[in-house]
């Protein structure tokens, strides 16, 4: 479970992506001003829709953003274990990347060569960080694929992408992954281009993974299901900011950030009878001209003029001081409670 | 036309699918040597009927068949085999002077409003030409507004619009033409959460304001419990339990079923319900196993010879309940 009181093992302070768009058309402020801390051992969730800045948020981590169009702007911290990531020589980057901070993306179709065997895609991290011997390499490919639950991985080890499922080519991905047993994966939608049986499956190896290795998980998803069930901290992003952070339970329990309660009013849910489902009005609004104040006015059942003036700051929620650290939002109504009583 | 309010409970079916076949042939090896393979078959003798402003939901996975059935109905890909009865007559007898006649009665809405809009014509040109095709009177304004977009969208392309917005684009043009029936096929699945509960509610304001049917053609068993009278599920082709939404949500008689509804992920951390998670990957719709098609993966703890010898067929479980299960232990279903 999460362990607070430990030193942060990645610590992410103040990040802002932007990107410079096209036609002169001004900046995506895609990610601006994202702070979060993973600590070891943990399952921290980012969850948002389409445009929020949570994949960017992922990139940045790595420094896999493409620049340009994009940049990470000077003053941002991205610190896993003590040392910024975003100073670091290429070189040394490349030896954490992929070796102690690895990543898993939505679709392991497009994320895998089509002409390299899975065998060879997954020992190749091992060859490269581990300076492991092909043969050796392709011992513990083996064994990979056997911790990720793939049958016959003696077989299965020469096969090529297009010969597997999408549920199996994406436990190779998670198989990738793992080879050099990280302290951090970075899962980014990891099940969200599987079917719901597939994904189940997926889930519960990522599970067990992450209790046998150890090692702390950022589970990035707009499913606010798969963050109930398979997190233990979350950090709710709306239009590029940080809306919404406390453990996974004080979440779901009080959502005190009027888009995470709109975002949980509309989630169909199989356990409720035909009803009408909760609607947020409106869209998303465009990363280059992100509303003034709050971000999230012009969509909120309970915005008044101040909302529209000046944006909030992420303000003490209460109720979240035990395991699990602090529950902050974003908004005003956290210092005029007895707005919120009167809208409803 | 004087209908009553509200429709006898026995009325005659709109829509009534018999035995419904869809194979594809496999590629032929190189230079026809070798045994051929085996057609794939994609939906393999289903049925249903869907009554008169009614919405049966159409629930599977990938490669279930869930979306050959819904374009063979329109006749978008021909059957191999079976009937489809639209209002008692057979479709795929139509001629094409009458087909497209009858494609102004039958609409779909397509799941990715992305690529199932011309990016070339704005949305003015898109939703006009069916109603200059079937010289109808309606006025793009007047569709705009029932989908609850501005008119100033009017005037915009495809790429201008967000993807809730296109995918409203794409129910008022299967508007146009005042159809009673439309296939939806997956309509929000690539939708972001608080968009798919406002193209939900503007599906479930036009059925009840145009009286419309629909055949809700989804992966998801939250979203399809929220639209749907009556539920089927698909497994490799076959429909393995058909009932009311009511009673499908609270009794799934099909060991499937129940493993597709607890393999959705709840919105509630402390719902730590009974989580099956099937072992496996759906088999090729090319070679699928004897027997039960679902014995492979079935964590029915009555499982026995039976189910990988005899093929189980939907049947009434119990007798007389109006609930269909393709399973030798229906009586017996998985707590």
């Amino acid at each position: 479970m999460t362990a607070t009181p430990a030193a942060a093992l990645l610590r992410v302070r103040d990040l802002k992506t932007y990107f410079v768009t096209e036609h002169g058309r001004g900046t995506a402020r895609a990610v601006d001003e994202v702070s979060f801390d993973l600590y070891p051992g943990e399952t921290l969730g980012i969850v948002g829709e389409s445009g929020c800045g949570k994949t960017v948020t992922s990139l940045s981590i790595l420094r896999l953003v493409p620049e340009p169009p994009g940049h990470i702007l000077p003053g941002s911290l991205i610190e896993f274990e003590g040392r910024n990531l975003l100073a670091l020589a290429p070189p040394e980057l490349r030896s954490i990347r992929g070796n102690q901070i690895a990543m898993i993306f939505q679709e392991p179709m497009t994320s895998l060569n089509p002409v390299f065997t899975v065998g060879d895609q997954i020992a190749e991290a091992a060859i490269i960080h581990q300076r492991l011997s092909r043969r050796a390499a392709r011992a513990r490919a083996i064994e990979m694929l056997k911790l990720v639950g793939i049958p016959d991985p003696e077989q299965r080890v020469d096969d090529y992408p297009h010969q597997m499922s999408g549920g199996m080519r994406q436990r190779v991905m998670i198989a990738m992954a793992l080879i050099c047993h990280p302290k951090v994966l970075i899962a980014d939608e990891p099940t969200t281009a599987l079917d719901v049986t597939i994904q189940a499956q997926i889930l519960e190896l990522l599970d067990r993974l992450q209790h046998e290795l150890g090692m702390a998980v950022l589970l990035i998803t707009h499913d606010l299901g798969v963050v109930a069930g398979h997190t233990d901290r979350v950090v709710v992003m709306y239009a590029g900011r940080v809306v919404e952070t406390a453990s996974t339970t004080e979440l779901f329990e009080h959502p005190t950030h009027p888009y995470t309660e709109g975002l949980l009013a509309a989630v169909p849910r199989v356990d409720t009878p035909r009803s009408r489902l909760h609607a947020i009005p409106g869209q998303v609004p465009a990363a280059t001209a992100w509303p003034t104040g709050c971000r999230f006015h012009p969509r909120c059942p309970y915005a008044w003029e101040k909302c529209v003036a000046q944006e909030p700051p992420l303000l003490d929620a209460g109720g979240g001081e035990g395991e699990g650290g602090r529950h902050t939002a974003r908004c005003w109504l956290v210092t005029e409670p007895e707005r919120r009583q009167a809208k409803r | 036309m004087t209908a009553p309010p509200a429709p006898p409970p026995v009325a005659a079916p709109l829509v009534d699918v018999r035995d419904l076949v869809k194979h594809y042939a496999a590629e032929r090896r190189w230079f026809g040597l070798g045994r051929p393979r085996p057609p794939v078959r994609a939906v393999d003798g289903v049925s249903f009927t869907i009554p008169s402003g009614r919405t049966l939901g159409l629930v599977g996975e990938s490669g279930s068949g869930k979306t050959t059935v819904g374009r063979t109905m329109l006749r978008l890909q021909e059957a191999t085999g079976g009937r489809v009865l639209f209002e008692g007559r057979d479709v795929f007898a139509l001629d094409s002077r009458a087909l497209r006649a009858l494609r102004r009665r039958m609409q779909i809405v397509f799941q990715d409003p992305y690529s199932s809009l011309n990016p070339r014509m704005t949305v003015q040109e898109t939703l006009r030409e069916p109603l200059e095709i079937h010289g109808l009177a309606g006025t793009v304004a007047a569709l705009l507004d029932e989908v609850g977009l501005d008119a100033v969208f009017a005037k915009r392309y495809p790429h201008e619009l967000s993807g809730g917005q296109r995918q409203r684009v794409g129910i008022a043009r299967a508007l146009s033409v005042e159809p009673q029936f439309i296939v939806c096929d997956e309509p929000v699945s690539a939708l972001d959460v608080s968009v798919q509960a406002q193209v939900l509610n503007l599906l479930a304001d036009l059925q009840a304001r145009r009286r419309l049917t629909y055949l809700f053609i989804a992966h998801d068993l939250a979203v399809v419990r929220h639209i749907a009278d009556d539920v089927a599920v698909m497994y490799l082709g076959k429909i393995v339990e058909r009932a009311p939404a009511a009673e499908i949500y609270a009794l799934p008689r099909h060991p499937y079923t129940r493993a597709l509804l607890s393999a959705v992920p709840e919105p509630d951390p402390k719902a730590k319900k009974s989580r099956i998670v099937l072992s496996g990957d759906v088999p090729s719709p090319a070679t699928p196993p004897p027997g039960c098609p679902f014995h492979p993966r079935c964590p029915h703890p009555l499982k026995s010879e039976r189910c990988r010898t005899e093929v189980p067929p939907l049947r009434e479980v119990p007798a007389g309940s109006g609930h269909l299960a393709a399973c030798h232990y229906g009586e017996q279903p998985m707590k």
